[in-house]
């Protein structure tokens, strides 16, 4: 939509970019300058968390210093080494991982449904759906804990993947359903014609039109089951406990170490940091849900 | 998008729906049957309604939902405004807008127990770089002693939370708003604000409602965050509602109240995310007829 006007007006577009250029440049410096702010407001607590874990116990409470004096690599050492604490990343992201999957998997089909037909009830169903992706995860505590231990899931990646599914697969159902309703019908009918049948047609040609759309997805689906913790850590006890669950164990009884707590707490953010830098130019669109 | 009559669509719903009902369903089930009856070890009575006039009743649970609502709209006062203004100040193509993407989008990935870790050891009065600044500058700053520091504290920990949120939903808005726009504003010479009020606003519409409503969903269910920062403290100032449920499912084993209460709580927000999916709604059809897409 936009290239096609950009095309037929290219030469006014020129000119006014110039205009804009040579016109207001004080309010160009001065949305620069609060969009600087707002970036050293959001990366200021970050970037003390960060020096913190490079510095030594001692360091920290002994006297306050903007930067590690003494680079020390000892916490991030300890993390990697010591299995009780590596493994709590592990089992994160299995659980991530597998709850990406499941959702991912029975979400396309539904939102293709969702998005191409009419049928008894859809309406009420997707709002029920929504209605999961609100519902508090405190209200399910309870409840999940007991389904959970009596049909013997409890402490499994499984589990804490299913109890995911609660507000992923709605998450993933709306936002797919945005970015599918954005292909024209036309090409499921030519399809059809060319006599593709269904799962072959949305195999081989409608999941490969979508793919940012899916990126964009699992990106999500990572993210709310990467950052959910009340739920992972009610659902397991030691062998697959989360890592969130496992910094608890900072506090011990000399007071908190801070420099390994600050340590953990900078490998949980480096996961997302990878991820969002491979969905980084369809990211804005995934946050509308597909839908602007 | 002119949708096809087809009863046989279901079939592709079907297995999401299962998956769905198995952790939605029956868990609210064992809510809803929690709160009628009065468990005590392995015998339970029926009470009817008893658990949910108690609740209704409790002071101290209408303290903690009135905290919830002003804290839900003190967030929403101020990301909303802020959100819109960051997405305008950003730039639209090229690497820096790449890197700024990135780089605002980073708190949105922090675990939110790690978030509430993030601000503890930034505003801890001994070693937090806020702290010890607010001390240098002369100001008594305690979240563990003055409620107005921990309410204050606590709000800003979730403006740094989700800001970003509302910024990047804003941003996608107007990216896509065609130049076509913004050639006929300047041929008319339309101010700054008029350019804002009346082409991009109005384009924004849509991503708000979306906005608004991720927005007072995620902060209505907020728990990590002031868990680990405040511990609901000093005394219940900062305890909302998912906390206060936690501690009476779990830490007192309350079932038949805490089930009540649960079953109140998801009504609220049910009712409130409604109209925001009916306005939704409407957008939807809006859109539908306008312009075909």
């Amino acid at each position: 939509m936009t290239t096609s006007n950009h095309y037929s007006t290219s030469q006014t577009t020129t000119f006014v970019k110039r205009k804009l250029r040579n016109n207001p440049s004080a309010q160009r410096w001065r949305q620069r300058f609060f969009l600087g702010l707002f970036l050293i407001f959001l990366l200021l607590p970050i970037y003390w968390l960060v020096s913190m874990s490079f510095k030594t116990n001692t360091e920290i409470l002994s006297g306050f210093s903007l930067f590690p004096k003494s680079l020390t690599f000892d916490s991030y050492i300890e993390i990697l080494t010591d299995p009780s604490w590596y493994m709590g990343y592990v089992n994160s992201l299995l659980y991530v991982v597998t709850n990406m999957l499941i959702s991912i998997l029975v979400a396309l089909p539904a939102a293709y449904a969702f998005s191409r037909y009419r049928f008894i009830g859809d309406k009420h169903l997707f709002f029920w759906l929504l209605t999961n992706l609100m519902a508090p995860p405190a209200v399910f505590l309870l409840p999940y804990f007991q389904l959970y231990y009596s049909v013997g899931l409890f402490d499994t990646h499984i589990a804490v993947a299913l109890a995911h599914c609660l507000f992923n697969i709605p998450l993933a159902v709306w936002i797919l359903e945005g970015f599918m309703s954005g292909v024209p019908k036309e090409v499921d009918e030519t399809a059809y014609i060319d006599g593709y049948s269904f799962p072959r047609f949305f195999v081989r040609v409608f999941i490969p039109m979508i793919r940012s759309g899916i990126g964009v997805t699992l990106f999500f689906l990572f993210m709310f089951s990467w950052v959910e913790l009340l739920l992972a850590r009610t659902l397991t006890a030691t062998d697959a406990q989360p890592i969130g669950a496992i910094m608890t164990r900072t506090r011990g009884a000399s007071g908190i170490d801070w420099s390994l707590l600050a340590a953990a707490g900078t490998l949980t953010i480096l996961p997302g940091v990878m991820v969002v830098y491979f969905v980084r130019n369809y990211i804005a669109k995934g946050f509308a849900l597909g839908r602007t | 998008m002119n949708k096809v009559e087809n009863n046989k669509a279901w079939f592709l719903v079907l297995p999401m729906l299962l998956l769905v009902a198995f952790s939605a369903i029956i868990p609210l089930m064992t809510v809803v049957n929690y709160s009628v009856q009065d468990i005590l070890g392995s015998s339970a009575y029926f009470v009817g309604t008893e658990w949910f006039k108690d609740i209704l009743n409790d002071s101290q649970l209408q303290q903690a939902l009135i905290r919830q609502f002003i804290f839900s709209f003190t967030i929403l006062a101020i990301e909303v405004p802020l959100g819109i203004g960051v997405a305008l100040m950003m730039p639209k193509k090229g690497w820096r807008a790449s890197l700024i993407l990135i780089l605002v989008t980073l708190p949105l990935l922090v675990p939110w127990n790690v978030v509430g870790t993030i601000w503890l050891i930034f505003t801890r009065t001994d070693i937090g770089l806020a702290g010890v600044g607010l001390r240098e500058l002369g100001y008594a700053y305690n979240i563990t002693r003055n409620d107005g520091d921990a309410w204050v504290t606590i709000v800003l920990m979730d403006v740094w939370h989700w800001t970003p949120l509302v910024a990047l939903l804003c941003y996608s808005g107007l990216q896509a708003i065609p130049q076509a726009y913004y050639q006929a504003a300047r041929i008319d010479r339309a101010s700054r604000w008029a350019i804002f009020r009346y082409i991009q606003l109005p384009k924004l519409s849509n991503v708000l409602v979306i906005g608004v409503l991720l927005r007072f969903m995620h902060s209505f269910m907020i728990y990590a965050e002031p868990f680990v920062l405040t511990g609901g403290g000093p005394g219940s100032s900062t305890t909302f509602l998912s906390q206060t449920l936690t501690t009476m499912a779990i830490g007192q084993q309350d079932l038949g109240p805490s089930a009540a209460f649960s079953i109140i709580y998801f009504l609220i927000i049910l009712a409130v995310c409604y109209c925001f999916y009916v306005a939704i709604l409407n957008m939807g059809r809006d859109k539908n007829t306008s312009q075909p897409r």
